[in-house]
């Protein structure tokens, strides 16, 4: 039986995709067999972050309107032998689907797939209830931004409203020079503001704006990007892994900086 | 804190820290600002009736504060009233 995740955030433009394109593609590396599937219906984007946009025949909406068999539609990434898309439709919104139809076809693709991702519209509308409906665990995505952390703590609310309480807390776009001068927040203080645990963090890193414009997920790479990535992979299969240290440069003066700053 | 932050002004980082908690505390309590309004004025007609209050400089918020059975933090109700005339001592005169 495999698991459903939700990847949500509540505000836009804070990694989802990008989490849900390089968590998927990190796990399939990992040897399971993963389904992506976009929920954003009506802004279809995990194709192209994929780069799998010139493969799609049929869409979540054709699935549930039973205009095609699950199979069909299912798209399969040719270079990860375990990883597949289910794509969202462009022309059609978030209405429909209804959230039990959606529960169905996770329950549907638990047979067939060790993870099933769900990528998650920003909003807390029709679309983040049709994906949260089949799922049986969350990752929160948000920025050290107060924005973000602020519609990271909505979200988190409505996910315990809705009984899902195996939700994780992933801090993207952290930038350690800026956390070190004192002008963002660290991932420990957002843990600590949003008191949920933490299962990762995402260095903000050029690579990843350049794997987008690729198609091609930058996870298990050696960019910092790519290896925060594929530890959350790691600690998603329940693997214990040390988080990872952002500082860049690690020269002898930085590391003596660094220990006068944490006193 | 580094230590360069003695000579300067509170970083921006814990400037967003600080104003995220407080501003979580009320969503969280789903207290909006038309709720705080009118128990605002309800509690100025309250204390009015006792002492004479500046109205204008009243000032109430919901924080944090520590709780003093366990070591956690809890929403607390932070009112600055200033007090114009202590009514009160006429009333007792009369």
């Amino acid at each position: 039986m495999g698991e459903v995740i939700v990847i949500t955030s509540g505000k836009g433009g804070v990694g989802k995709t990008t989490t849900t394109a390089n968590v998927g593609t990190g796990l399939a590396k990992l040897d399971k067999k993963v389904v992506l599937i976009d929920t954003d219906i009506g802004l279809r984007n995990l194709d192209v972050v994929l780069g799998l946009e010139n493969r799609i025949v049929y869409n979540l909406v054709d699935v549930i309107e039973g205009n095609c068999r699950i199979k069909q539609a299912i798209i399969k990434d040719k270079r990860y032998p375990n990883l597949y898309l289910l794509p969202s439709a462009q022309t059609r919104d978030k209405t429909s689907v209804t959230p039990e139809q959606m529960k169905k076809l996770a329950d549907e693709l638990r047979e067939e797939f060790d993870y099933i991702l769900m990528d998650c519209p920003a909003g807390i509308e029709q679309g983040f209830k049709n994906a949260i409906a089949g799922a049986d665990s969350a990752l929160v995505v948000t920025t050290p931004e107060v924005s973000a952390v602020r519609d990271a703590d909505r979200i988190i609310g409505l996910l315990e409203a809705n009984d899902l309480k195996n939700t994780h807390l992933i801090v993207n776009r952290l930038r350690q020079d800026m956390v070190k001068k004192g002008d963002m927040m660290s991932a420990d203080d957002v843990v600590e503001i949003l008191a949920i645990d933490l299962i990762g963090v995402v260095p903000d890193d050029e690579n990843v704006v350049i794997s987008t414009n690729q198609g091609e997920p930058l996870v298990g790479n050696d960019t910092l990007a790519g290896q925060a990535y594929m530890n959350i992979c790691h600690r998603v299969i329940g693997e214990e892994v040390p988080l990872l240290d952002l500082n860049i440069k690690g020269g002898f003066m930085s590391r003596l900086t660094s220990m006068f700053k944490k006193y | 804190m580094g230590f360069a932050d003695f000579f300067k002004k509170k970083s921006s980082g814990s400037m967003a820290k600080d104003r995220l908690k407080l501003v979580l505390v009320s969503d969280r309590a789903n207290c909006s600002p038309e709720i705080m309004e009118q128990m605002k004025n309800d509690i100025i007609m309250v204390i009015s009736k006792y002492v004479e209050i500046d109205a204008e400089g009243l000032d109430i918020k919901i924080t944090q504060t520590e709780s003093e059975g366990n070591n956690g933090t809890v929403p607390a109700l932070f009112a600055n009233i200033p007090i114009k005339d202590l009514r009160t001592n006429i009333k007792y005169k009369d």
